[in-house]
């Protein structure tokens, strides 16, 4: 017992001496280091003399930057402006405003040349940018024009390559050195330089490219467009994947990829690491050597498992079921699975350093994407795990948006394109980024309407604003007779009895005058009479008269009382951005014809509000005349029914939702038909629910529902899809036919049959 | 505790086997401190020795002139040019940055010194005022570090704010000879003043590499995007003069010119547009005749009137920012701080902060050759938005040109924003005034989709022990079509649940979930068992509803996927007597709330409720037994800004249905209670986030004159 505390004690002493011996010295500077650091970090010092210290410039030079005697600053920009020509093009150097300024913003396209051959995707950019509204066929008018030549595939090896571009465009009169012109491209360059230039001098144009890259491109002037596949729809286009909002996304997978991999060359490094985040559970990432003729000449040791994993996965199947998607670079900077992970909803994650991203000018896409950084591709995996699930259906929302409002068509492809030099060329009317990234998007926003938020009917409650809490009565009179028949002289009453009404305004659409002032009754409220043209479509022109929010659009024959009037409107400030009304209407899909079908019979749905008894925002006015295309309100004017169903399909495609239908107390009779009667007055008024169409024969009536079927029809073929929306509701005041007193109600006069 | 020791105690004698219990305490002692021993000696063999260098800044009490001096040689090597095509990918070094889970870079401060040439004459001033400002800031803030090892991004303390007091070439030798130069990899230069005469380029002319610029004035054709930082000319009168901001609104002045010593061609083009449009145009200049003593640069003067300056800016709606040499002007702050709208004429101009800032919301740009137009292209601006963007100037102002400070830490979370972009700052944080991001609402669920029918909807009864009742509900509510699952949260802990066999048979899956305690927050916990959009909120007594009236409840929720959508309705009222919010049960024409007794809402708020809800709204709830409806009706409106929907006619509620919905909504103390919820949720929100509407939905056919068979809801108000 006592030897062996001996030797524990002994052992103890030694060790102890060893302790020191080695570790003391390191022990003591440890105990002042860590002092020091809990004392404080090394700050910039506070100087005793920092008072003393000089401005950085004296006051009067910060005040009196410019010295007369020097150039002026006009001359200097001048030399600017020839100093930066073709690869530093700047607007105000390469693009000449002044061919903007009488006929406005308008794009000529040049006639294409027989036997000049065009590849199917730029037809359809051909054919958006001629469905577009600032189409002309007058280059002379033109501030903007493009070239029929076919510039999209660059690739030399290529067969939609065209040869000879330089020499075609110098024959071209109106070719300018390339000012005012605007080149599309989808692919430059060849193995191994992608990056390269397009074989032909562009000159001064404008180069809308995909795969875009910071170095060469010019900021303010080029555009980066996204890459899009040769079936990307012309017009419409699918909407996105995301059905339904969840949090936490219950996605199966966390981050996917699936996509080759290069085994030399441009893009291999990138694509090469790809399988390093790949862990089989949450996290896949699968590539593939198969790729050209002579893959197995390069084949690493990698591949043929890579194959075999790669093999294993659908990707349309990890694109619908991950919450974010690696965009890598490949041989060039963009792909087509950017598009894809975009509309699939699947949270871009971009691995492509150096790549100007599509429309970044207009697109915030820090709201949509991840822009990962190539070199810390290992990072990627936690970045996404820590992103809030509150952000990533934030992120997931977003790019449903995105897709939706600037990429699902190749007419909204070339439309943003254009709207976003339409926006240069006057600085004080363009949109702010605000609007280019918020429902509904830049295209639905017209800042020639006005640059205030609060005018329009998207923003209220994000900024915080509210509607006018007056409306305009805006009544459409078409009638023979040249005095005021009692339906009108009554429905002005009932409508100036509103405490709501801040005017009226009566649109006379016949020839005949309308009758002298001292003919209207007088009203509490101002009367405003406008000499109409006839066209049908007049009726949504942006008059200056209204001045509110909110019109209330009427026919002269409606028959509304005041009650109606003022629940209508109350419930219209709740939903600023519908239409809201009495009668309504719906449209179904006719399976067996194979095409859309209208009906005015009762139904438990309703997708169309008729705009002879409805509530909705002023701006729409400003859409429907500005927006849409001269074709379509041609359309309108000639079918002579139509006017009503091409606004609310409009809403619609704005707001993505159906109208309201609020309580009305009597039914509305189908009368509506005497809105063009000015010229066929005779046609009689058709009365009641309408008949099924499959009954429909020889009536006045029949004729005009299928005119409204047409109609219809050739609105969702011009939209690309049905934009109208069913609903199944109506909404009602509280005590609505409750069993409660009638003193305690607010709108009594509405139950009365 | 407990069970941690009883594993020690019965693995020890294990490890130890031969030894006895007193003992073993020493060899255990002995090894440990060995082997601590062996540890610390390791560690701090191969610790970094960083703690001898540079312990030069510790003390405090010093003056800018005991700063060491260091002499340049002439031929010390001198940094290429900036390099144009630089951009974060190819000339900024990341691994330096490295993933931190705060998200946040590490900026070095180099320690000052003064640098001299061969013969002893200083290269540039040692550091002005606002140059020490800025840096202080950048040591105050959390992006400091002084380790130099750990750092992303390196700032000189070599002072480059305005090219004219700077000797080119050996500030630029300065620059090179810094220890972690390494061609001005991830360096920082900060410079408001660039160019010189007679070309006044619009980048600082000091070769600097690889080094990313801070700059005010650049041109498009210098700014690297992505790379460079726009910022602005810090004008020193920001923190002399004391501008009070004023409402917006109109003003006497449309437009004022401040600006002192423009070019005669301005000038003339300005003096043009007075002449045409009178007084509401004043164009200022330098003061001729002032008396000395008085600065020159805080007056203006027009002909003999004599105006203070920057006050004078205060008077005018919309203020001209013109170029002068060069393209960034000092008067852009003066005028941000006055509230008045800058017009800025300058073509190239890279505004401040541009990367980040809206500009549009704040300024209105003209193209220089669009000047004579300028009348009427201001005139055109809507005065509310007149309004908007004047205060929205000041916001810039105290946001981000107020201070050298403020113009510093915007800098560096830009290039922050850059390395960590999933952690960036939203558009928003940036350009909303504090006023808009209090009143303005962004709806966590802002994409309008109508979700399919087929996912249905998921029925959340919470129970206590009313196991009768709650059984009749389970079967009435498996009746309604679109029913897809039916949770019951048991939230009696003293009684188990019925055994199995007794449930109700009924066709979709029913899931029953003990809870820990007895909490009302219970019925709005996002249970994973959830896995439909809808939830519907129903208590176990509600016995009363139609299955149509539950299946057009989710079909009206269908079209307002963002709002609670319910049965019996409620009235928030002010009292004006008692100065306070009261609760309404009465029969009114008008809703603020649905009782979440029988209601549909999105599965979101139940994950905003339990983790978002603000304040202790929800403790207080849960310690008040009372109120959660009214929690999360406010919770609701205050995300969404928007109003419930009531749905279907009220029920002619027999009695035990009004105790039903509401406890004991009759008794009087209840009423007080939740009145007095109303005050406290009021409160913690600071505002009233309820709206009030008149209208309830119904179906579209409702008491129409049809055949009741042809309805899609036909049994809808039934008794």
């Amino acid at each position: 017992m006592q030897t062996r505390k001996k030797y524990i004690f002994l052992t103890f002493l030694a060790s102890w001496l060893l302790l020191f011996l080695f570790g003391g010295d390191q022990l003591r500077r440890f105990s002042l280091f860590s002092g020091k650091r809990a004392e404080a970090r090394r700050n910039w010092p506070r100087w005793t003399d920092r008072s003393l210290l000089k401005s950085f410039a004296d006051p009067e030079e910060l005040q009196r930057d410019g010295d007369p005697s020097l150039l002026s600053p006009r001359e200097r920009r001048a030399a600017w402006l020839s100093a930066y020509r073709s690869s530093r093009c700047r607007m105000e150097t390469c693009f000449d405003f002044s061919r903007c300024e009488k006929h406005g913003f308008k794009v000529f396209t040049y006639p294409q040349e027989r036997g000049q051959p065009i590849s199917e995707t730029y037809s359809k950019i051909l054919s958006s940018l001629e469905r577009s509204r600032y189409h002309t066929a007058n280059p002379e008018e033109a501030c903007l024009f493009i070239l029929s030549i076919d510039t999209l595939d660059r690739d030399h090896l290529s067969g939609q390559y065209v040869r000879d571009v330089d020499e075609k465009i110098r024959g071209f009169p109106l070719w300018n050195g390339g000012r005012n012109h605007l080149i599309f491209n989808l692919y430059s360059g060849t193995w191994p330089d992608y990056a390269g230039d397009l074989g032909f001098d562009i000159g001064q144009a404008i180069l809308a490219k995909a795969s875009f890259d910071t170095e060469s491109f010019r900021p303010g002037f080029d555009i980066s467009i996204p890459l899009f596949s040769k079936e990307h729809p012309q017009r419409g286009g699918d909407r996105g994947w995301l059905y339904q909002d969840s949090v936490p996304p219950k996605k199966k997978y966390l981050l996917v990829f699936k996509g080759k991999r290069y085994l030399t060359g441009i893009g291999s490094g990138t694509r090469n690491a790809l399988h390093h985040i790949h862990n089989g559970k949450d996290i896949i990432s699968l590539t593939t050597c198969k790729h050209g003729k002579d893959w197995e000449k390069h084949k690493d040791t990698r591949c043929d498992k890579d194959n075999i994993d790669y093999e294993r996965f659908d990707y349309q199947e990890l694109l619908h079921n991950s919450t974010f998607c690696i965009v890598p670079r490949g041989r060039r900077l963009g792909s087509f699975r950017f598009l894809e992970a975009l509309q699939a909803a699947c949270i871009p994650v971009l691995l492509s350093d150096g790549w100007e991203l599509p429309f970044a000018e207009a697109i915030d896409w820090g709201k949509a994407a991840i822009v990962g950084s190539e070199r810390l591709l290992l990072q990627i995996p936690s970045a996404a795990r820590c992103i809030h699930p509150e952000r990533v259906l934030a992120f997931q929302q977003q790019t449903q948006f995105l897709w939706d409002a600037y990429f699902s068509s190749v007419d909204k492809i070339v439309h943003t394109t254009l709207e976003i030099i339409k926006d240069r060329l006057s600085p004080h009317r363009s949109r702010s980024r605000f609007l280019w990234n918020t429902l509904p998007g830049g295209l639905l926003v017209l800042p020639d309407f006005s640059t205030h938020l609060g005018d329009f009917p998207f923003y209220y409650l994000q900024h915080g604003y509210s509607p006018s809490k007056k409306f305009t009565a805006f009544i459409r009179a078409a009638s023979q007779a040249g005095s005021l028949s009692q339906p009108i002289l009554r429905l002005i009453q009932a409508v100036s009895g509103s405490q709501y009404c801040a005017q009226i305004v009566v649109l006379w659409s016949c020839e005949k005058p309308p009758p002298p002032s001292g003919k209207w009754p007088q009203t509490t409220v101002p009367l405003t009479i406008i000499q109409g043209r006839r066209q049908l479509s007049d009726r949504f022109f942006p008059f200056e008269a209204i001045q509110t929010d909110a019109v209330l659009s009427l026919d002269e024959d409606t028959s509304l009382s005041t009650s109606e009037v003022d629940f209508a409107f109350l419930v219209w400030r709740s939903f600023p951005e519908r239409i809201v009304g009495f009668p309504t209407q719906s449209h179904f899909w006719d399976p067996e014809q194979g095409r859309w079908g209208y009906t005015s019979r009762w139904t438990n749905e309703l997708s169309i509000v008729l705009t002879a008894a409805a509530f909705y925002h002023r701006y729409y006015h400003s859409l429907f005349t500005e927006y849409l295309p001269a074709g379509l309100r041609e359309l309108v004017d000639r079918l002579a029914a139509c006017e009503d169903i091409l606004m609310n399909v409009l809403v619609a495609a704005v707001t993505k939702l159906p109208p309201i239908k609020v309580t009305q107390r009597k039914q509305h009779k189908e009368a509506a038909a005497q809105q063009a009667e000015c010229r066929d007055g005779a046609e009689g008024s058709p009365s009641a629910p309408l008949p099924a169409p499959a009954k429909v024969k020889g009536t006045a009536g029949s004729r005009r529902f299928s005119q409204r079927q047409g109609c219809l029809n050739q609105l969702a073929d011009w939209f690309g899809y049905m934009p109208l929306v069913s609903s199944q509701l109506r909404l009602d005041p509280i005590l609505f036919k409750d069993q409660v007193s009638v003193l305690r109600k607010k709108y009594p006069s509405l139950e009365k049959p | 505790i407990m069970c941690a020791s009883a594993k020690y105690n019965t693995r020890g004698p294990a490890l130890i086997p031969r030894m006895k219990t007193k003992h073993r305490i020493y060899y255990i002692t002995l090894f440990s401190i060995v082997l601590l021993g062996l540890i610390a000696t390791g560690m701090f063999q191969f610790w970094p020795h960083s703690i001898e260098s540079s312990s030069d800044w510790t003390v405090e009490k010093r003056s800018v002139h005991d700063v060491p001096v260091v002499k340049l040689p002439a031929d010390s090597p001198i940094p290429e040019r900036g390099d144009l095509s630089c951009r974060m990918h190819t000339c900024f070094d990341v691994y330096r940055c490295g993933f931190n889970p705060k998200n946040k870079i590490k900026v070095y401060i180099y320690s000052l010194k003064k640098y001299v040439d061969e013969y002893g004459t200083s290269v540039s001033n040692t550091i002005s005022r606002e140059y020490n400002e800025l840096l202080t800031a950048v040591s105050d803030s959390e992006f400091y570090t002084d380790d130099v090892n750990r750092a992303c991004l390196f700032v000189p303390s070599i002072d480059v704010l305005n090219q004219n007091t700077l000797r080119i070439k050996e500030t630029a030798q300065a620059l090179a000879q810094l220890s972690r130069w390494d061609r001005g990899t991830n360096h920082l230069l900060f410079n408001m003043l660039p160019g010189g005469p007679p070309d006044y380029n619009t980048a600082l002319d000091v070769p600097r590499d690889r080094a990313l610029l801070a700059g005010g004035g650049f041109s498009t054709w210098t700014y690297r995007q992505g790379y460079d930082v726009s910022i602005p000319v810090y004008s020193p009168l920001s923190g002399e003069v004391d501008l009070p901001e004023r409402g917006p609104g109109p003003r006497r002045y449309f437009i004022l010119s401040s600006q002192m010593a423009l070019h005669p061609e301005y000038h003339l083009e300005l003096e043009a547009l007075q002449a045409e449009n009178g007084e509401s145009v004043l164009i200022l200049d330098k003061c001729t005749n002032l008396s000395d003593g008085v600065p020159a640069v805080r007056k203006r003067c027009y002909k003999n009137q004599v105006f203070d300056y920057p006050q004078v800016l205060q008077e005018s709606t919309f203020c001209v920012v013109l170029r002068g040499a060069r393209l960034g002007q000092a008067v852009l702050s003066d005028v941000l701080q006055a509230g008045c709208v800058p017009v800025i004429i300058a073509d190239s101009y890279i505004l401040p902060f541009s990367e980040v800032l809206d500009w549009k919301r704040a300024s209105v740009v003209i193209p220089e050759e669009k000047m004579p137009e300028m009348y009427s292209i201001l005139q055109s601006i809507p005065q509310r938005q007149i309004e908007e963007m004047q205060r929205q100037a000041r916001w810039f102002w105290e946001a981000y040109f107020r201070s050298m400070k403020a113009i510093a830490l915007a800098t560096l979370q830009i290039i922050n924003d850059r390395i960590y972009p999933y952690a960036a700052i939203s558009y928003e944080e940036w350009n909303d005034p504090p006023a808009v991001k209090w009143s303005s609402v962004s709806n966590p669920l802002f994409l309008p989709l109508i979700p399919p029918q087929s996912q249905g909807f998921t029925a959340v009864v919470l129970t206590y022990d009313r196991v009768e009742s709650l059984f009749r509900v389970i079967t009435e509510v498996s009746k309604v079509p679109s029913l897809s699952k039916l949770l019951v949260v048991w939230n009696n802990q003293n009684k188990n649940p019925p055994e199995d066999s007794l449930w109700p048979k009924i066709r979709v899956p029913l899931k029953v979930v003990r809870t820990a305690e007895n909490k009302l927050s219970n019925r709005f916990f996002p249970y994973d068992e959830i896995e439909t959009e809808a939830v519907l909120a129903i208590d176990d007594d509600i016995i009363m509803l139609t299955s149509d009236e539950l299946q057009f409840g989710y079909e009206v929720w269908r079209e307002f996927p963002d709002r609670l959508v319910g049965y019996p309705g409620r009235l928030h009222l002010w009292d004006h007597e008692m100065n306070k919010w009261k609760y309404e049960s009465e029969w009114t024409n008008e809703v603020s709330m649905v009782l979440t007794g029988a209601a549909f809402y999105h599965k979101y708020f139940n994950y905003l409720y339990t983790y978002k809800m603000p304040g202790d709204i929800k403790n207080w709830v849960d310690a008040h037994m009372n109120c959660e409806d009214i929690a999360m009706n406010f919770l609701v409106a205050n995300v969404t800004g928007k109003s419930v929907i009531k749905v279907t006619p009220r029920k002619k509620f027999k009695c035990p249905e009004c105790t039903a919905i509401d406890g004991l909504s009759l008794d009087q103390t209840h009423m007080v209670e939740r009145s007095e919820c109303i005050n406290k949720f009021a409160s913690v929100f600071g505002t009233m986030p309820l709206k009030v509407v008149e209208h309830r939905a119904d179906p579209v056919l409702y008491k129409d004159d049809f055949p009741e068979k042809l309805k899609s809801f036909p049994n809808i108000g039934s008794l």
